[in-house]
């Protein structure tokens, strides 16, 4: 498959500021940063789902964030259908932003209170296309349909739709303007189980019908195995772990893996679970350790450990960083 | 465990809500039991009425809202009828509850170790040095690493799952008989959602609360609880030990409820639960899933079925598991 899009050692760092951050760096002898993000590289081919997983504060929003340009990269390149996205102006990258699109978290939240849908789903097409009013209304009403909303809720507001309805405009405004890549910032988390499992089948779809590719980030490891063909593990502004979707779940190699998914409660009481866990809780991205960043929290961790760590190949198109592999 | 005496009995309760478009129907005929020592799971979705049930059990169901019918005894005490001042003395010693945001269920005024200490002053009459050393010893058991300096600190200081180990160090200081946790760990990171659920399966066992749990992510329920009772839209459709509910799950409902979920462990086939949950307001009779229920006839949109023993301490309330139509899986 065609690469689509690629990240090549990207880096989102945030500083510090305020009295605090002054005492500190005083202290510290050079300004603080946030390093959110601190070096990821993935790619997404044509076609495909790269889910993207970690926990809170890991930095995989930030990495969705710098895609779609809501903040700006420290360094590192993104590379999209050929084109690299990170030096183009803001209205050369305007010209690629059709084909990719992002689906926000909160559903209701990232609709305008008000806007009906009809004009919420207009938007993109407006800004991105020189199609006519009557076309953008034909178009809206097309992908509404798509996503299995009635041209009868074209004209409500926000607050007339429930949670799963919410998601759905959201999913059709991105694809409003025929995009070839979607971020998914965890787009079903918000929704409750049966609407949630009516969203992933939903998206997959989707992806089928038109070839799309996904973005796919979570912390809800079920519904990336379900979705996903290829998935990245980050903890701490870093890739820690990547490798086809039955591959990782079957056998995960980091540390960190084994731990997340020994932690998910399977849906059945006869599951036996992995006791293998973390101890503690992940250390602030301003102070992050040396050599192998979950090391103060590995009970595997040996003294080789606070060494720089080799991210390579444990097994054909399994990567990992681990010192102990 | 099927011989333990029940702590608590909810028998038909039902709970509504006056709007001015009529009664909600929160709760329609509920009725469960959790037994001495166990931990029940009250499984539903939003809206299925899992925590107005857990409100009218602390007594806690404010205008519009009522109790318009149904008991709710703890052991052996009828609570319905009692005044607020007596429910206040059974409130937070007998029966305590954690909720799903315990960083806004702490005050962020007063250090975390006077909090808990409070409690052993107001409810256990112990002097100020006594309580504080008691306090320490509830933050030490909860798992919270140097509880001496912790206790100084404020609930800004602590991180989610501190904060709710903090809260269930509280809920447990007065040694209640039972303890529900609403959603104790929504919100909370998988690995730290994994180790409050340990902590209190461990404290459950050790201390001999039962605990009613709160919850509607399935994999909670499978990994915690021991029996489970399912809700959907004000009602309870079954209840049953957890291996049970999940091998045999007989209500149409929780049957797609349990289809309707993917896993980690293997790739699996999933199908969303057909419809979506009903409306509340001005309910016809009759069983609430018949709307979505594939084996619905006319008498489920006229009758409520009852719950009915399709298998040892196994209940199920639905016309077409009763009649056979719906043959159990």
């Amino acid at each position: 498959m065609p690469r689509l899009c690629e990240l090549d050692d990207l880096k989102v760092h945030f500083p510090l500021r305020g009295t605090a951050a002054w005492l500190r760096a005083l202290k510290d002898g050079h300004p603080s940063v946030v390093r959110a993000v601190d070096g990821v590289s993935f790619h997404v081919d044509a076609g495909e789902t790269l889910g993207l997983v970690g926990e809170s504060g890991c930095g995989k929003s930030t990495v969705a964030r710098a895609l779609v340009r809501l903040v700006q990269p420290t360094g590192g390149r993104i590379t999209f259908d050929g084109a690299e996205l990170t030096g183009l102006s803001d209205e050369a990258y305007n010209k690629v932003r059709p084909n990719l699109q992002m689906v926000f978290q909160d559903p209701a939240a990232s609709l305008n209170p008000r806007l009906p849908v009809r004009r919420m789903v207009e938007e993109p097409l407006l800004l991105h296309t020189g199609l006519d009013a009557a076309a953008r209304r034909a178009r809206a009403e097309a992908v509404l349909e798509e996503v299995g909303l009635g041209v009868e809720l074209a004209d409500r507001y926000p607050h007339e739709l429930s949670g799963g309805q919410c998601q759905r405009v959201n999913i059709a405004r991105a694809l409003a303007t025929n995009p070839r890549l979607i971020v998914l910032d965890e787009p079903t988390s918000a929704l409750d189980v049966s609407l949630r499992a009516r969203v992933i089948l939903l998206l997959e779809e989707l992806r089928q019908r038109h070839g799309l590719s996904y973005l796919f980030i979570s912390h809800d490891l079920a519904t990336v195995r379900y979705l996903a063909s290829r998935v990245a593990v980050m903890y701490l502004g870093v890739i820690v772990e990547e490798a086809e979707a039955a591959e990782l779940f079957d056998r995960p190699a980091h540390p960190y893996t084994r731990a997340l998914l020994a932690a998910v409660p399977e849906p059945d009481p006869e599951a036996k679970r992995d006791p293998f866990t973390l101890s503690g809780e992940i250390p602030s991205p301003i102070d992050i350790p040396g050599g192998c960043r979950l090391r103060t929290r590995c009970p595997l961790a040996q003294p080789i450990c606070a060494e720089p760590v080799p991210y390579r190949e444990v097994a054909p198109g399994h990567f990992a960083a681990c010192h102990l592999l | 465990m099927t011989a333990a005496a029940p702590v608590i009995e909810v028998r038909d309760v039902s709970v509504r809500f006056a709007t001015d478009y009529g009664d909600v129907h929160a709760v329609d005929g509920a009725s469960f039991a959790v037994r001495q020592g166990e931990i029940l799971g009250l499984v539903g979705e939003s809206g299925s009425g899992k925590s107005v049930t857990a409100t009218a059990i602390l007594g806690l169901i404010r205008r519009p809202g009522r109790l318009a019918h149904g008991s709710i005894v703890l052991g052996g005490r009828e609570l319905t009828t009692l005044g607020q001042e007596e429910l206040q003395k059974i409130r937070g010693v007998e029966v305590a509850m954690i909720s799903q945001t315990p960083r806004t269920a702490l005050n962020p005024l007063i250090t975390v170790g006077r909090q808990v200490a409070r409690l052993f002053t107001i409810h256990a009459g112990l002097g100020k040095s006594e309580a504080r050393r008691r306090a320490i010893e509830m933050l030490a058991l909860v798992g919270i690493p140097e509880p001496e300096r912790r206790a100084r600190q404020y609930a800004h200081q602590f991180s989610g799952g501190m904060c709710q180990r903090v809260m269930i160090a509280m809920a447990l200081a007065t040694s209640p008989r039972l303890l529900i946790a609403d959603e104790p760990t929504t919100g909370l990171d998988v690995s730290t959602a994994a180790r409050i659920l340990d902590l209190l399966r461990e404290l459950g066992a050790r201390t001999g609360a039962s605990i009613l749990l709160i919850t509607h992510d399935l994999g909670v329920v499978a990994q915690t609880c021991h029996r489970v009772a399912v809700m959907h839209a004000g009602q309870v459709v079954e209840v049953a030990p957890v291996r049970a509910l999940f091998a045999h799950p007989a209500h149409p409902y929780t049957r797609a409820l349990v289809h309707s979920i993917p896993r980690t462990d293997r790739a699996i086939a999933m199908e969303p639960i057909p419809g979506a949950v009903p409306s509340l307001l001005n309910v016809a009779p009759g069983c609430r899933y018949a709307g979505r229920c594939p084996w619905a006839e006319d008498r489920c949109r006229r009758e409520k079925p009852g719950m009915t023993e399709i298998a040892p301490d196994h209940f199920a309330a639905c016309f077409a598991v009763e009649d056979g139509r719906a043959a159990p899986v």
